[in-house]
């Protein structure tokens, strides 16, 4: 029988603030524990909590980015529950209306594009941490996290499957870092997400479902997704029925375990903090906002599509990030043709080459300029493509320019026809059993035969060239 | 020395005729003769006081004094202090010392007063008769058998029996204006915003405001013109002008139209606080004011709403006193839910457990809109009772509460009629607004009567040069205790 996945995010994004959403604190990761809570972070007695402006104008930011409704007014409020690394015993958070409501995020999954609908976005504060290592028989409480600002994303249920949901959260990923509120680093936490999972017969009532908590990497959201709907497909099928509850998702042994069931939730008891003035945005704050950002990566898209006739797939992977797509621009303003062929050169050699060194594209060991360079010359018909590639690592590795190292190591591709011309003789001659194969109608020979002249000539043959002459040679002969 | 005003001690000591160290001794051996009896300070460090006491004493040898410089000034201890014990009253902060100044100890401090010690209190602000206090209660200096009201009795008690010259207060519902009334001295609840509540331990957020106790409505001037003033750590503190509160007492009350709401006459008043109360309107009709009857019809929903909204916030407040990284820890817990459980049942008092629980069923689930929101819709007409009553005059007047001072253990066993000791205070807080209480007679058994004067927003001058100008011809705020003269 049929299943359907039905998948919803809810996203929290840390705000690049340089202070905490309610305190001067710093926000900076990795200082010694508790170094940079304030008397208001530890929630010491006759503290106030005051509002950090910036950290409204990403909400800002993003709601325009997602084509969201900002609400003109709105309130924080308490969400009460008691836990040691949550020093007032309340988080102030945004619930009954959040600064943003509504707008979508375009993604592109497979072939076919869609815009996953958003519920709302509300600004809140994050927690402290509880240190379990070094600590004998005891938890230790770090709370240079608390009060960190953070932005909630909700996304409708409207995720089919893990994939797309990945598909979805990488897009969110990469808007809230082009847009310059959110710097993304998932192992730092400033990127994690909580799965609701349900399974439904296509077209039928939605299922119940169960959130998975804190997923910080797009490997563990898939998996733990995976592991999640197969494990309510089976328990329905086997007669069971789904609790609504709150599971964790071990990547160890990648399944997810319940955490706690609806029966034990709790009553949070939001109420308006008295301690802070409802928030008001004028429509003057919101243009001044978007004054200030840069366009969003879906203009983009719309742009390489239109202008350079690339993909949607292509230009999806080109504006993962802003850095990639200046990258992209830079070195097409260079190479000034061919933008499906730098397109691919970026997304696939180069993107690869960035993972590699788990380097962003300004942080490349090959420049813009220098890449352009490689492709001028592959078009120019210099250099072979595979020698482009070669070229490529050695510039990554010895940052030297591309020309010397052409020249260096003899790169310059052979357009000489005698010298091809004779290759060719002396390949076909040597390859008796190829040529036969070739005759006798296996076209897979034919290559074979072009990568041995390659080979002859150390790669610096033009294999178009190389391709005529030796069509034209085994034709002939067998006239 | 101790039956000076503010006023002329500051011109004493700055002619340098007194120094601060010589006041600051006064009052410390006053402290020490009568405290023990009153129970009016829970912390006082003579030590400290006297090196304050010295460097405002250098401060004005200087030549660079302050308005208040030398002058020793209590605090209730909710004002954190640093290096001070900042108790709140309670065992759960019993150890607790702040290590950073209250936005009024730092005015205070930047207008050179000398910190005389902190104050004894009801437990987190909560209680109209200071017997809420893990110190203990306090007594009434005119009848050591009585309440001095409270929560800020302490303060109240000690500026009457002339401990201090004056002391800080806080008033959520009355809590300033009540224990001035039942003591004998003037009190100043601001308007709320005016004065920061930074550094002020929360009781009920959208209610705190900070004022002062003093022996004149003139030295209330002086003070709140120190205190009051924006504070941007403070969200709800308001960006606005400090009046020159000094100069505008010589406005005297001629003209002003005053309201007496015809609620705040009932049957609920007694009549021996009746008679000064009406005694001291006539009082202020022959300095040239005008009376006109006002109506506050939503003002008998004032104390329901208040127990709500009130405990609705402190239930919230409370909740960072969790054991986990100050104040009270149990010993010997199990897990973490025992650490809670025992921490919060030891180191609360019976009154603060009771607003808590109010406080976490009106918000809880399913009793939310019933009780919360109701109580905020209720909260806004009781405001706008107010702002219709200020279109037909200037100031309210009336009883602060509405008997003389009980005694001790009258109450305690019923918390509602304890509740209903703040029936005239409480919609002042509601609506935000400022409201003093000074004395102006006595009534049974010789215990003190207050009369409140409610301002509009940010109208303290008005009321504070209306109570001046009542004090001009009047000696009630003279009048001290027996056996403390």
């Amino acid at each position: 029988m049929d299943w359907e996945i039905v998948v919803g995010l809810e996203t929290h994004a840390q705000l690049a603030t340089a202070s905490k959403i309610f305190s001067g604190a710093s926000t900076a990761f990795g200082a010694p524990p508790n170094t940079q809570a304030s008397a208001v972070d530890l929630a010491l007695p006759g503290t106030l909590p005051v509002l950090n402006r910036r950290a409204v104008e990403f909400a800002i930011r993003f709601g325009l980015a997602v084509g969201g409704t900002i609400a003109p007014l709105c309130a924080f409020e308490r969400k009460n529950y008691f836990y040691p690394d949550l020093p007032k015993g309340y988080q102030i958070s945004q619930y009954v209306q959040p600064v943003v409501a509504g707008g979508a995020v375009p993604i592109v999954f497979g072939d076919s594009e869609k815009r996953v609908q958003l519920t709302r976005a509300h600004l809140e504060e994050d927690a402290g941490k509880s240190l379990h290592e070094d600590l004998r028989a005891m938890t230790g409480i770090d709370l240079n996290r608390a009060g960190t600002p953070l932005l909630e994303i909700v996304s409708e249920p409207v995720m089919r499957s893990a994939a797309e949901a990945v598909a979805y959260a990488k897009a969110l990923h990469a808007l809230v870092r082009w847009i310059g509120v959110c710097e993304g680093n998932m192992q730092e936490g400033q990127f994690r997400c909580d799965a609701n999972v349900s399974v439904r017969r296509p077209g039928g009532p939605l299922g119940t479902r169960c959130e998975i908590k804190n997923l910080n990497s797009f490997r563990f959201l898939e998996k733990a997704i995976e592991y999640e709907a197969r494990r309510q497909i089976e328990l329905i099928e086997d007669g069971g029925r789904v609790a609504q509850e709150t599971r964790l998702f071990d990547p160890d042994r990648g399944e997810t375990r319940a955490m706690r069931t609806k029966e034990d939730a709790q009553d949070y008891r939001y109420f308006p903090d008295p301690d802070l003035l409802p928030l008001e945005i004028s429509q003057a704050w919101i243009a001044q906002v978007r004054a200030e950002m840069p366009a969003p990566p879906q203009s983009k898209r719309a742009r390489y599509e239109s202008e350079y006739a690339l993909s949607p797939y292509q230009a999806a992977l080109l504006t993962e990030s802003r850095e990639k797509s200046d990258f992209f621009e830079a070195a097409l303003a260079i190479v000034k043709r061919e933008p499906r062929l730098v397109a691919n050169w970026v997304n696939g050699e180069l993107a690869s080459l960035a993972n590699t060194l788990d380097a962003d594209f300004t942080a490349l060991p090959v420049t813009a300029g220098s890449f352009a360079d490689i492709v001028v010359m592959m078009l120019e018909g210099t250099i072979s493509a595979s020698a482009a590639k070669d070229v490529l690592t050695q510039v990554a590795r010895s940052r030297k320019d591309p020309r010397a190292i052409v020249e260096e190591r003899g790169l310059t591709q052979i357009s000489d026809s005698g010298a091809l011309e004779a290759a060719v003789d002396s390949v076909v001659a040597a390859q008796g059993k190829l040529v036969a194969d070739y005759r006798a109608g296996k076209e897979k020979a034919f290559n074979a035969l072009v990568g041995q002249v390659m080979k002859a000539t150390q790669g610096k043959a033009n294999p178009v060239q190389v391709s005529a002459i030796l069509k034209r040679k085994l034709e002939a002969s067998s006239s | 020395m101790h039956a000076e005003s503010i006023r002329s001690l500051a011109a004493r000591l700055a002619k340098r005729e007194l120094s601060s160290v010589e006041l600051t001794r006064a009052h410390l051996a006053r402290i020490a003769r009568f405290n023990a009896s009153l129970n009016a300070f829970i912390t006082v460090d003579a030590e400290k006081s006297l090196a304050m006491a010295r460097a405002a004493d250098d401060r004005i040898a200087g030549g660079a004094a302050g308005p208040l410089t030398g002058i020793p000034i209590a605090h209730k201890d909710l004002f954190c202090a640093k290096g001070w014990p900042t108790t709140c009253g309670s065992k759960m902060l019993a150890n607790y010392v702040s290590p950073y100044d209250a936005h009024v100890l730092e005015r205070f401090g930047r207008a050179g007063a000398v910190l005389l010690g902190k104050t004894n209190m009801d437990e987190f602000a909560m209680g109209s008769s200071n017997e809420n206090s893990f110190f203990g209660a306090v007594k009434n200096p005119w009848d050591e058998r009585a309440v001095p009201g409270g929560s800020s009795g302490g303060s109240a008690a000690a500026v009457a029996a002339r401990l201090a010259p004056a002391a800080t207060g806080t008033d959520t519902g009355g809590s300033i204006r009540q224990p001035a009334s039942f003591t004998g001295v003037c009190g100043l609840r601001p308007t709320y915003g005016r004065v920061s509540r930074y550094g002020m331990v929360a009781f009920a957020s959208s209610l705190d405001q900070g004022g002062v106790v003093a022996r004149s409505a003139e030295d209330l001037a002086l003070l709140l013109g120190v205190m009051a003033g924006f504070d941007e750590r403070d969200s709800t503190s308001i960006d606005r002008p400090v009046d020159d509160y000094v100069a505008a007492l010589a406005r005297g009350a001629k003209g002003l139209r005053i309201g007496l709401p015809r609620e705040y006459f009932g049957a609920e008043l007694a009549a021996d606080v009746a008679k000064p109360i009406l005694a001291a309107i006539d009082e202020l009709k022959k300095l040239g004011a005008t009376t006109v009857e006002v109506s506050l019809p939503n003002q008998h929903l004032s104390v329901p709403v208040y127990y709500v909204v009130a405990s609705a916030e402190a239930s919230a407040n409370l909740s960072r006193y969790d054991g986990v990284r100050y104040g009270h820890r149990a010993e010997g817990y199990r897990d973490l839910t025992e650490m809670y459980c025992r921490t919060r049942a030891e180191g609360f008092g019976a009154e603060v457990k009771r607003r808590i629980l109010i406080g976490t069923y009106v918000l809880s689930h399913g009793y939310y809109d019933a009780y919360y929101l109701q109580a905020q819709r209720v909260r806004r007409l009781i405001a706008r009772d107010f702002s219709d009553a200020f279109k037909r005059c200037d100031l309210i007047a009336g009883p602060a509460a509405p008997s003389v001072a009980f005694d001790l253990g009258a109450k305690t066993a019923d918390p509602v009629q304890m509740y209903l000791q703040d029936i005239y205070t409480i919609p002042i807080n509601l609506a935000g607004l400022p409201g003093l209480a000074i004395p102006c007679g006595f009534g049974d058994r010789g215990r003190p009567v207050g009369l409140q004067i409610v301002g509009n927003y940010f109208d303290e001058t008005r009321m504070l040069a209306a109570a001046h100008a009542y004090q001009q011809v009047t000696d009630w705020h003279t009048r001290v205790p027996p056996g403390f003269e």
